[in-house]
Parts: C-alpha cells; structure tokens; sequence
C-alpha cells in the first residue's frame, strides 16, 4: 500500500515561501512524476513526504495515518537520490543490507533477500565490490537495490538519471518502468526533463514556483494544457506561440500550435517564412523558420526526407483542429 | 597540457626536500648528539659534530636526579585527557555545525578561532586565580581542563572541516533507510569520518604534549609533565646543555616515535580537503 495525501501543505524557508498551500493525492500504486523547470520547488515537495525537511504548515498522510510529524526512518518509504549517496565505506552487498539490518531482521532473511534483489538489477557479481569500483550505471543499480529490499510503502526517486550520460539514461528508465510494473508500488520520481515524466508517468504533476499548474496523465497534459505555461513546457520541441491579428482570428489573446501540427511546403499554405535552422534527426526534420511576421521563430516537425535548406521561402500550414487558445491571462480557453 | 617531469628535475627535487628536511630536523638531531656529549664537548667552540666521546652519563645523571617516569605519566595525562575530553565535546559540536547549520555557525567558528590569537600570557593572571580559589594548582585535573579548552577551537574546526567533506545526502540516505540518530552516527558518519578523527586525536595530542605556558605555570611538582622536566635543567646556576639535551631529548621521545609511525595520517589530517 503507497497512498499519500498531501493537504494544504506549506513549506518556508525563512521569509522566504517555497510551497504556498498546496494539495495532492498520490493514489497506491501510480508512478507520479514531479516536473518543473529548476527551483519549481519539485525536490523540497519530495524531500517534505520523504519528511528530511518539515513542513511549514498542513498535514501529510500515507496510507490514511498522519505522517506529518513522523520522522523518515518511520515513514516506511525509500528513497533514491540523485548522487547514489551510497555507503562508501560498505560492500554493495552491506549497502544493500543496510536497510534490513536496521530493521533487525534475521541474517538469513536478509542475505535470501539481497541475493534476490542483486539477481533482479544483475549485481551479483558485484556484491563484494565497494561503489568506488563501480561505473555510475551499476551504482544506480544498488541505490535502487537499497531500496527495493525493504518493500517500501512508496519509492521517492530524485532526479535518479540525471548524472548518467544519455545512452545510459535512456536504459535505466526504461528498467525503472519495467520495476514498476512487476512491483505496482507507488512511485514518486522527480526530473527536470519532460521526456523522462511523459514517458514513464501515469501521471504528471507540472510545478512553477511551487505552485501545481495542472495535474493529469501525459497525454492529458499534452492534448489540453490547462495554461501556457504547461503548454510550453510539455512537448518536444515546444509549442509556438503566436499572439496578435493571428491570435485575434482564433478569438485568442495568443494561440499555441505544436511542431508536429504544422505542414512545411513550397507550394502554398496561410503562413510563409525563410527557413533559418534545419536540424536532421534521420527520422525527423526540424526547421526553425524566421520572418513569418507571427514570431521570432516557428518551429516544425517534419518529415526526415523533407530537405529544404538555409534561406529557402517556404509555406507553413497549421492544423486548425489542434490549435490550443489562451486568454490574456495564458490561461485555456476550451 | 601535461608537464613533463624528467629525472633530472625530479633529482633535484628529491635533493631539495631531502635538504629542506635535514634543515627543519637539524635543531632535534643536534640535541640528541649534544646529549651524548660530555658537558665541556658541548659547549665546545668550534662545535664538534660526531668525533667526541660517546657517553651515557648525562641520562644516568638525569634519571637519577629526577624520576622520568612521573614527568612522563603526567605527560601522558594531560595529553591524554584533554584529547579525549576535547574529542567528546567537540564531535556533537562539529556535527551540528556541520549538518544542521544556522545563521550563527559561521560566527560561532570565527569566534571560537579568535580566542587562539589571544597572547595566552593575558589571561594567566585571572585563570591563575581561579585555580588558587578551586584548588586546582598543581594538579592534573585543572592542566586537563586548561588543554582542553585551549586546543578546543582547532579540535572543532578540524572536525567541523572534515564532517563538511561527508555529503549530507548520505546521512539523509541512512535515515531514509530507517537508520535513527545513533545507528546514523554509528554506522555511517563514524567510519566515513574516522581518519579525520584520528588525525585530529594525533594532532591535539602533540600540540598538549609539547604546550609549555600553561603547563609550566600552573604546575609545580605534582603534576608537572614532561615539559617541566626539561625546563627544570636549564638553571641559572650553570650550564648543563649535555644534561639538558639529554633530558629533552627524553622528554621528545615517546612523541617523535608516536609521529614517526603515524606520520601518513598526520599529513592525510592535515591535507584533508585540500585535493579533492
């Protein structure tokens, strides 16, 4: 069981507010990815249900009993960090331990079950290896065997994959989401990188200055966000946003139009500009393409084959059933 | 771009370390030739080097006008003790200001630090009355207490400096883990910090060992330490520098060897988090 409620919590440093009131509920079982660019306040709001940093204010609970005041060693959650902050002094097979022994269980219990958590994240033949000699793959591993060991009500992951280079990134997502899937245990992971939360989330929490700007599955967020900002912020590469007589025609202070909806072409369309940047991904083609008098930049996604070239006048054609309007307050208007 | 260090320079590097370093030990190893010397071969000018008569005298005489044996227990205690003392108030201390840091740790520190720029002279008057009015004179509790509270500051500084180098997302890892406060010192701060530790331990315990104000003012036959013994044979009434060699050269002793054994920690102390 892993269900965490979060009720008008506030959190101060000082004079200083971080998390104005804020509620939330993680329900037993999802994978909750916190995301928002750096100093949203994603990693205090972990840090608070981890309980390494108090609240301010407002209550927290897991699984229905008040953790608010329950120190972390009691919570009953575990937690990844984005340093591996393993034991430097201990064997992996001691830090993967480290957790049943200070629940004083039984030897035997706890070597059946680092053997086993070793044989799930391919450690074994590392366990008398100390994470010095480790590559920063293999020590992710056991940061994430130190906290399977233990059967926690819920996992915290903060920032887990970010000091790994991005080949390597891209593996131990893909192994954390096939974790959740064979365990079902409830999973906060907190990134900066919305490929990461739209790819492994069952739900999205979007933070700005500590403030939840919307709340919902990847696919909500990206067909119908609730404001501006998550629009910018969800999706790659990013909206467009064209304000003005453009925006005016739609009844809109401003509208957003995602890469991928619109068409590039030499032969007409209701937009035209000078491609300025192409960049070839093999598959995709990304144009970057000035002077079209409705932004600095628009930016398409188009087909790899597609090969127009730096200075080429080119036609943009938007499709008008995905444009997303925004009032003067950058909010949604359905 | 790498340098390239060739074994000519690398020779005369070696050579000038090597020199540097008899420079530094020449004061010792000249007591330690003057303490086998006769009393008029030590004063001898022009110096003689290695050709006079080798003789055990002078340590015969000493030991038989002192017992060594005191002087070295004192020494011992004194050293000892305030070390330990220093250690158990300074670890809590260290640690808070470490981890839990607040607006005035910073302060603290520097505050704590500038009463070793104070000339210990200026305040022998007051804690020299305090110790006639507890009756602490002469004793080895008071020099315990007094070594203390002098190598207080650089006891907490040099921990404070080495819990600073642990990441405190690793302790934050042990309590995530359900490691409570002890079991997180315990298990996880101690080992990681313990070469700093010993260091510190090392480094307090010479620095009480060779202390010579404080311990030569309070003390007098009780609780006298080593450093009375040797101040004890430089009398106004005549020179006696074979004698007195001899002596210091006994009192130096036990902690050179201690510092030779352990000279790898020491420079690791005193090192540590410089090159990371």
């Amino acid at each position: 069981m892993g269900r965490i409620v979060l009720e008008k919590v506030t959190k101060s440093f000082g004079a200083t507010e971080v998390i104005p009131p804020l509620d939330l509920t993680i329900e037993d079982g999802e994978f909750t990815v916190f995301v928002g660019p750096s100093g949203c306040g994603k990693s205090t709001l972990l840090r608070l249900i981890a309980g390494l940093e108090d609240v301010s204010s407002g209550q927290i609970s897991i699984d229905g009993q008040d953790a608010t005041i329950v120190p972390p060693a009691k919570r009953g959650l575990a937690m990844v960090f984005q340093s591996y902050a393993l034991y430097p002094h201990m064997s992996v097979r001691k830090n993967i331990a480290f957790p049943l022994r200070m629940a004083k269980l039984d030897q035997a219990e706890i070597d059946k079950r680092v053997a086993s958590a070793a044989s799930v994240l391919n450690l074994s033949d590392y366990l008398d290896r100390r994470p010095g000699q480790l590559s920063g793959g293999q020590r992710q591993r056991v940061a994430i065997g130190r906290a399977i060991v233990r059967e926690p009500a819920a996992f915290l992951f903060d920032e887990p994959l970010s000091n790994l280079d991005a080949a390597l990134r891209v593996g131990m997502r893909l192994e954390i989401s096939e974790l959740h899937e064979r365990l079902k245990t409830t999973m906060i992971y907190v990134t900066h990188d919305q490929v990461e939360a739209m790819t492994m989330a069952d739900k999205i929490v979007v933070l700005r200055a500590g403030n939840i700007e919307q709340v919902g599955s990847p696919l909500e967020l990206y067909h119908t966000p609730r404001n501006q900002f998550v629009a910018g912020f969800i999706g790659s590469p990013k909206m467009n946003f064209i304000a003005g007589d453009e925006a005016a025609k739609h009844g809109a202070a401003s509208i957003g139009i995602r890469p991928e909806h619109i068409t590039v072409s030499d032969d007409g369309g209701p937009w035209s500009g000078v491609v300025s940047v192409s960049e070839h991904l093999g598959s995709d083609t990304f144009f970057h393409i000035h002077d079209t008098g409705l932004a600095d930049t628009i930016t398409v996604r188009a087909d790899g084959e597609v090969g127009f070239r730096h200075g080429d006048r080119v036609h943009l054609t938007p499709r008008d059933d995905v444009i997303h309007r925004f009032d003067r307050n950058g909010l949604r208007i359905a | 771009m790498a340098r390239s260090v060739t074994t000519r320079r690398k020779m005369i590097n070696t050579a000038l370390a090597w020199g540097i370093g008899l420079l530094i030990f020449f004061p010792i190893l000249w007591t330690i030739l003057t303490s086998f010397k006769t009393e008029a071969q030590a004063i001898a000018n022009p110096p003689i080097f290695l050709n006079f008569d080798w003789t055990l005298e002078n340590y015969a005489v000493v030991q038989e006008r002192s017992d060594y044996m005191k002087f070295l227990w004192n020494s011992v205690i004194i050293a000892g003790g305030s070390t330990i003392l220093g250690i158990i108030i300074a670890v809590p201390a260290a640690w808070s200001m470490a981890f839990v840091p607040s607006k005035a740790t910073k302060d603290i520190l520097l505050w704590m630090l500038s009463t070793k720029m104070l000339p210990a002279v200026g305040v022998l008057y007051p804690i020299y009355l305090l110790f006639v009015e507890l009756g602490l004179l002469d004793s080895r509790a008071g020099l315990v207490i007094v070594m203390m509270l002098i190598n207080l500051p650089i006891i907490v500084w040099m921990l404070y400096t080495y819990f600073k180098e642990i990441p405190g997302e690793i302790l934050e890892a042990a309590r995530m883990d359900g490691a409570e406060l002890k079991e997180e010192i315990l298990y996880v701060l101690t080992p990681m910090a313990v070469p700093g530790i010993a260091s510190t331990i090392l480094l307090n315990f010479i620095l009480a060992w060779n202390e010579a104000f404080w311990t030569l003012n309070l003390t007098a036959v009780d609780a006298a330490p080593l450093t009375a013994f040797i101040a004890s044979y430089s009398s106004p009434e005549g020179l006696f520098y074979a004698k007195l060699s001899a002596a210091s050269t006994m009192a130096i002793a036990p902690i050179l060897i201690l510092g030779w054994f352990s000279q790898k920690q020491l420079v690791r102390g005193l090192t540590f988090g410089a090159v990371k």
